[in-house]
């Protein structure tokens, strides 16, 4: 179907060209290991109370690092005017939204499974006990704010300020997501299975996530051109 | 014809916010385990409501801008979502000093506050880019997108937020609890009250923000000659 | 029908008319030539018809349909003020990219084809951020040419290019006239645009002050049209 080869068009082209310059995806993984570490002073790692917020901390390491690279979404369209050509090629919005989306998807999970385990190294906590609903819960909150970050670096790519705007828009936004998945992640790493009472959250994130990227798909076009 | 409107409407409102006034401080008793203090949530939660009004006229404006590309809509956009900030804010102020009052916090992270301040966050974040962006057009339709995000946003949060321990007190008006006949008609009139100030805000801003607009479109216009 | 028409547009920022009923159309075969000062809307009416952004009144047609449709946008080809390739990719990794984009039977082919005919075989695998400025515009236009659209749309094309890539430019713009596409370009470079034009349209203020064949005339004294239609 042409609708999803365009969109791997798409993904492979941001993948190759940043995989290229891996201007994002370093800065990402620095800053992590930066917040990683500027938290161990913040809050004692000894402490049981850290370990049982670690999971919660580690959400935000995500969301500021994965920022980075979200941001760099449609931003990196703009030397060259490249986003005239995307407009102007028989590519439907939506399959240019998703073809990003997934790339940047694949980038940001790279980044957290990197952080997953200097993670656990640096707080002593044993990530591994659930380790499919984790990856899961990973995978689902992650896509939430991929989406997000994808279509606000589409809103914000013409705009004043761009660097300063898009994160400032994105964060409150994104609360209802990292909220189940900080949630999610601390009962997991605490040993407690999913379902029952924190089923809840799970379906929160779901329904995030298929809300808001049905909206960005059929928005995108709208954002873009009007 | 407008401005007649807004006198019109500004007369019953300021009538009305009388009456209320006097009801609320003359007439009214104290209540019988908060004292005097309780008779905030006259204006915190009529507040509250009209914010959430006005968060839902523009929605649907956004989505006619979307539409129809009439900047009339932008504008009332724009108007709405300012004065709906605003009354959202008084509803953070006078939920703070209640707080203040009776839990001795100016603040707590339960659910109703928090979700209020995170909604406040967020379409102060429309107001943000709309500052960001020159061109009218493009303004317009970049917002509009965004507030349908925001608005989208708000029931997610919302009912997110409330899975976290609250210590908000019960809903006073429905869901439970005995109300005194008097306090309850006090309440409404206030909503009502409250919700014309809005209404006669929203039109003096939507005046400006044609007045701007006039002006910037003179201005290219003197700057093509 | 014409290949690219434009019926009683109007384009607003805010309240100001930017585009004032603009009509205007290009027959297939046809060269028109946009002029017009800096401001009078050339970017914009270009900008419009080729789908970027959408008029607030009236319409344009592409061979009798809307330019955001996804066919239309397969036979429209554009250079604009930017070269619209990655600095990242390599020539023919761009070109290959397009050529899949645009749903080529095979990309690599069409992208060697046309590197070729461009001049840049030699480099098809260097980082077009290495490239040099006439290099780098070689590989704009063979961006535009890969799909053999039926309508060019360029925005000054001849600003900011060296002799070599004038000369590329002009000779594939040539071969497409003859080949019977339609090419529709804004510029200031009055004699290379003129040279190829068989119609003329000046845009003052967001109006059509003159919309005609291009004569000798016209050629043998670029200003005329100005000089004519243009108020000051």
């Amino acid at each position: 179907m042409d609708f999803f080869r365009q969109t791997l068009v798409i993904a492979r082209k941001d993948l190759r060209a940043e995989l290229r310059t891996k201007e994002a995806i370093n800065a990402a993984l620095a800053f992590s290991l930066v917040i990683l570490v500027l938290f161990s002073f913040a809050f004692d790692p000894f402490e049981k109370e850290t370990i049982e917020m670690s999971g919660g901390l580690l959400w935000i390491v995500f969301a500021f690092a994965g920022t980075l690279v979200l941001n760099r979404s449609f931003a990196r369209e703009i030397p060259n005017d490249c986003l005239d050509a995307l407009i102007a090629a028989p590519i439907s919005g939506s399959a240019l939204f998703l073809g990003k989306a997934l790339a940047n998807f694949v980038l940001v999970i790279s980044v957290e499974l990197v952080s997953l385990p200097v993670f656990g190294i640096f707080y002593n906590v044993h990530w591994t006990t659930r380790i499919w609903s984790l990856l899961l819960v990973l995978a689902l909150g992650t896509w939430g704010f991929t989406v997000i970050g994808t279509i606000f670096s589409a809103l914000t790519v013409n705009i004043r300020l761009r660097e300063l705007m898009a994160p400032l828009l994105v964060y409150p936004m994104l609360i209802p997501v990292l909220m189940s998945a900080m949630k999610l992640t601390m009962d997991l790493i605490a040993g407690k299975p999913l379902g029952g009472e924190n089923e809840v959250w799970l379906r929160l994130m779901v329904a995030f996530d298929v809300i808001f990227t049905s909206l960005s798909l059929v928005l995108l076009e709208t954002v873009l051109v009007g | 014809m407008r401005e007649k409107l807004i006198y019109g409407l500004g007369i019953v409102a300021a009538v009305l916010l009388a009456r209320n006034l006097y009801s609320i401080f003359m007439q009214l008793p104290d209540e019988a385990s908060q004292g005097m203090i309780y008779r905030i949530i006259f204006f915190h939660v009529p507040a509250a409501i009209t914010a959430m009004l006005c968060a839902s006229v523009t929605l649907i404006t956004s989505v006619a801008y979307l539409l129809t590309k009439n900047l009339r809509y932008d504008a009332i956009s724009v108007a709405v979502t300012e004065v709906g900030l605003a009354f959202l804010a008084a509803n953070l102020v006078t939920g703070s000093i209640w707080g203040r009052i009776i839990w001795g916090i100016w603040w707590t992270w339960d659910a109703r506050l928090t979700s209020a301040l995170v909604c406040w966050l967020l379409y102060a974040g429309y107001l943000m880019l709309r500052r960001a962006i020159e061109e009218p057009t493009a303004r317009a339709r970049i917002s509009a997108v965004f507030n349908i995000f925001a608005f989208v946003d708000v029931p997610i949060v919302i009912f997110s937020i409330k899975w976290w321990r609250t210590q908000h007190p019960q809903p006073v008006f429905w869901g439970g609890g005995k109300i005194d006949p008097d306090m309850y008609l006090t309440a409404v009139l206030n909503l009502v009250a409250l919700i014309l100030l809005a209404v006669v805000l929203s039109l003096i801003r939507l005046r400006q923000e044609e007045v701007q607009r006039e002006i910037d479109s003179l201005r290219r216009y003197a700057h093509a000659v | 029908m014409s290949a690219v028409a434009a019926e009683g547009v109007w384009k607003y920022y805010g309240d100001y008319p930017a585009l004032r009923d603009v009509i205007l159309h290009a027959e297939p075969g046809a060269c028109l030539a946009l002029i017009g000062r800096n401001g009078a809307g050339k970017t914009t009416l270009l900008r419009i018809i080729g789908g970027f952004s959408k008029a607030g009144r009236g319409q344009v047609r592409i061979f009798g349909h809307d330019p955001r449709e996804t066919e239309t946008r397969r036979r429209m080809g554009w250079i604009g003020h930017g070269i619209s390739v990655y600095d990242e990719l390599s020539a023919l990794e761009n070109l290959s990219l397009f050529g899949r984009l645009y749903n080529l039977p095979d990309p690599q082919k069409a992208a060697m084809e046309w590197l070729e005919r461009t001049g840049l075989e030699r480099v098809k695998d260097g980082l077009v951020r290495e490239f040099s400025r006439g290099m780098r515009q070689r590989l704009a236009v063979a961006r535009a040419f890969l799909h053999r659209p039926s309508v060019l749309l360029l925005d000054e094309p001849f600003t900011a290019l060296d002799d070599r890539a004038i000369a590329v430019l002009q000779r594939l713009l040539r071969e497409a006239l003859a080949e019977g596409r339609t090419v529709v370009m804004s510029t200031h470079q009055l004699r290379e645009a003129l040279e190829l034009a068989t119609h003329v349209a000046l845009l003052n203020r967001g109006k059509i002050a003159f919309h005609g064949e291009r004569t000798a005339q016209m050629v043998a004294d670029t200003g005329w049209v100005y000089a004519h239609y243009d108020e000051a």
